[in-house]
């Protein structure tokens, strides 16, 4: 046997042991655990599943040993991921520290802040949020103002970072800031990391049309950061920050393929929910033809995202076509988040917990919430300007 | 269901691509138009075409072809539809050899597929009856008398009708107008006495016919497949069309999409390329977007085809609707996009508009399709 297999046979049998029996079903969307100074649990397998992964350094299982993680080869970690996806093991413990700021520094970092905070992420000690947005940068994010001075050793900031999620729940941010605005916007911003209990840092959650608020807007006033603190060097933060995107995009896609099989298809709310004629179909002429018109771009969509692999395997794929994937799917899945819930009528307009099903929460819930897949990561207008500009090479000026 | 090209394909479709753009530009069609063409489409253009083994591309090896498959005619659509590049391939290989291949008998297929490939003879599909695409309304009243049918009836809109040697006519030996069974697929010359046709020209300038049959006598030996049993393959053989059309309809709007973008980065109006508009840049963005999953449904529907695959029918209908809503958009862009001069007979727009046109309804427009899709997925 292989030293790989063994490790395989090895990892099934630790799992096996120790993973809870509820902790190898479909996990909910309240039901992360993020750890932190304040961490809580969904349940008590829940925490015991944590500290289990945690005890065995596989939170983290490709991370160096020094830096409280497993030291697995790439291929032993891919097994690890494999064989926790087929017993259908939950992520023990997740949040911004893994998916974004634990690559950037293994990346950017220096040793000292890399022995300082991976074990700490690792160890589901310290959670971590986002400081990018700020209400007057958005979709221009390169125009942040929050201003860090420069007073020798330390830096002073001021300003304001829009939708921090979970800045009411994070103990540490990463941060980008303003240390120099006499040149190309992009080029004096800085990475920086502090505490969210250090002096000057207030927080205010801010409710959605949802009715939940994972989202912050948090105050910086006259915060002092020690230079140290700093990620990459100072004003060249903005290529850390694209460094980290492209984690976000990665885990955006894990989460997008982690979550559970929707219990029904487009086609049974239409059956569930619609009034048929006598052969079965649709009365609802508008309603049966967007149905139609939907399953049939879903699936245009999912296939020009199998032709882009296909053809990359071949080696002739053509660049320009990957640039409307995140516009054109995201648009057609609020599309479809719509067609649900306007099919389920009333009955998808909902508020109230006990006059509806969980489901039809969930269906409204998602009318709303994914409104935000069309805005959140490159807005569709900043994704068309990104078409128009790289794939059909349209002028600027 | 392979979504690439393989190596092969991809140098068919560059040398098609080369050959059409060289040796059938649009100045061509415009040519054949202003002369009213009989044709409507250039013969030696297409003696080139068969000697180029064009014809023999979906054929098998069997039958002196080269077997390559849907995927590959697909290509040569594709690079036709950019030129607008108009010959007998689509009726008479991507129609008339698969009806022979898919349900004709041994001797059928042994004489008659060879010589399709040496370009012996064309075919026109002879099917409609009526302004809209309708699979089953077959009313051409066929009475069979041994080895001997005799029909009576109009079949409409026939592209090629005016020139193919040979008709694949739907005809009803048996049941009512609209029903599915009852329907038989016969290959007849076009010189059998009692057909008369008239041509009719349409905003494509390409060559379409209404034809009458008048006591048509033909022999047993004309049916392809079973007496009455046609509509399986018709619906399979409508399919294939589908997708072919398709193909050729993603190329048009290909160079529509190219030859606005150039536009856009040409002209000038309020001191600045027109192209820096926002307002035309997303417009222009979205038409990208539309033709790349427009392309993927046409080309998973061609290799469905060359896998006999059960997504067949799913597919056909997918990549129709997709095909005929993007080259509206394109097309439509594209003359709102040049403004005025999108709307001269000098520039190349209105040709594609024109084609476009006539694409959309033939083999299903898309509330045709839509409905049929509904159906197949059972709603």
């Amino acid at each position: 046997m292989s030293n790989l297999e063994q490790f395989r046979t090895e990892t099934r049998a630790w799992l096996e042991a120790n993973c809870p029996a509820s902790m190898r079903t479909p996990q909910k969307r309240s039901e992360g655990v993020y750890g932190g100074r304040r961490a809580t649990f969904p349940s008590e397998d829940a925490r015991i599943w944590m500290e289990r992964m945690i005890e065995k350094r596989w939170t983290a299982p490709e991370w160096e040993e020094k830096y409280g993680g497993g030291g697995l080869s790439r291929e032993e970690g891919k097994i690890l991921a494999q064989e926790m996806e087929a017993m259908g093991c939950r992520k023990p413990l997740v949040g911004h520290g893994f998916w974004m700021l634990g690559p950037a520094l293994l990346e950017y970092g220096t040793e000292e802040q890399k022995l300082e905070h991976l074990p700490k992420i690792a160890r589901g000690e310290i959670r971590w949020c986002q400081g990018y947005s700020e209400p007057g940068s958005g979709s221009d994010l390169a125009s942040l103002r929050c201003k860090a001075e420069d007073k020798g050793d330390h830096f002073v900031i001021n300003g304001q970072k829009s939708w921090t999620s979970d800045g009411d729940k994070a103990d540490w941010i990463f941060c980008l800031v303003r240390t120099n605005d006499t040149g190309k916007k992009q080029e004096g911003i800085s990475f920086i990391l502090f505490d969210m209990e250090t002096p000057g840092v207030s927080v205010r959650p801010v409710p959605l049309i949802t009715g939940e608020a994972h989202f912050c807007d948090t105050f910086l006033d006259n915060v002092v950061v020690p230079k140290s603190q700093v990620v990459g060097e100072i004003d060249k933060g903005w290529g850390v920050a694209k460094a980290l995107l492209v984690h976000e995009r990665k885990m955006m896609s894990e989460i997008e393929r982690n979550m559970p099989k929707p219990k029904y298809s487009t086609v049974d709310y239409a059956k569930n929910y619609m009034a048929k004629n006598a052969d079965g179909s649709i009365r609802d002429g508008d309603i049966r033809d967007r149905l139609a018109t939907h399953l049939m771009r879903d699936q245009a969509i999912k296939l020009s995202q199998q032709r882009a692999f296909e053809e990359g395997m071949a080696g002739y794929f053509d660049m320009r076509v990957s640039t409307i994937f995140k516009y054109i799917s995201t648009e057609e899945k609020t599309h479809k988040d719509t067609l649900v819930v306007d099919m389920m009528g009333m009955s998808g307009a909902g508020w109230d917990t006990e006059r509806f099903t969980g489901d039809e929460h969930t269906k409204t819930y998602e009318w709303m919430s994914n409104k935000a897949l069309t805005i959140a990561g490159g807005s569709s207008e900043v994704q068309l300007n990104l078409v128009s500009k790289r794939a059909l090479d349209l002028p600027e000026h | 269901m392979p979504l690439a090209l393989n190596e092969e394909q991809r140098m068919l479709r560059d040398t098609a691509r080369d050959f059409l753009q060289s040796n059938a530009p649009v100045s061509l069609l415009r040519e054949l138009r202003d002369n009213n063409d009989p044709n409507g489409y250039s013969t030696a253009l297409w003696q080139q075409m068969v000697e180029m083994g064009w014809t023999a591309v979906t054929i098998p090896e069997s039958y002196d072809g080269l077997g390559f498959g849907y995927l590959s005619a697909g290509a040569i659509l594709e690079e036709a539809g950019k030129t607008l590049a108009h010959s007998p391939f689509f009726s008479t290989v991507a129609l008339g050899a698969a009806a022979i291949n898919l349900v004709g008998n041994d001797s059928q297929k042994q004489t008659l597929l060879p010589e399709i490939v040496a370009g012996g003879f064309t075919v026109a599909l002879a099917h409609e009856e009526s302004n809209h695409h309708h699979p089953s309304q077959v009313s051409v009243i066929t009475s069979v008398d041994g080895d001997s049918l005799t029909l009576n009836g109009k079949k409409q809109f026939i592209a090629e009708g005016g020139t193919a040697d040979k008709l694949l006519v739907t005809v009803r030996t048996q049941g009512d107008v609209n029903d599915q069974d009852g329907i038989t697929l016969l290959l007849i010359d076009r010189d059998t006495a009692g057909i008369s046709s008239k041509n009719i020209t349409m905003v494509d300038s390409r060559n379409y016919a209404d034809i009458q049959f008048d006591a048509v006598k033909v022999s047993s030996d004309c049916v392809l497949g079973e007496l009455h049993q046609g509509f399986a393959t018709l619906d399979k053989l409508f399919d294939y069309g589908r997708i072919c059309l398709a193909a050729e309809m993603v190329g048009g709007a290909q160079a529509m999409l190219d030859k606005t973008v150039e536009y856009l980065k040409d002209r000038e109006q309020f001191g600045r390329k027109i192209g820096t508009f926002q307002a035309l840049q997303h417009r222009a963005a979205k038409m990208f977007a539309e033709l790349e999953i427009t392309r993927s449904a046409v080309v998973a529907g061609l290799a469905a085809i060359d896998d006999d695959s059960d997504d067949l029918a799913a597919l056909a209908s997918t990549a129709k609707t997709m095909a005929n809503e993007t080259y509206r958009l394109i097309t439509d862009e594209a003359v709102q996009m040049h403004g005025g001069i999108g709307l001269t007979d000098e520039l190349d727009v209105g040709f594609y508009l024109k084609r476009c046109r006539v694409c959309i309804h033939s083999l299903g427009d898309s509330g045709f399709h839509k409905d049929r899709f509904a159906r197949l997925n059972q709603f």
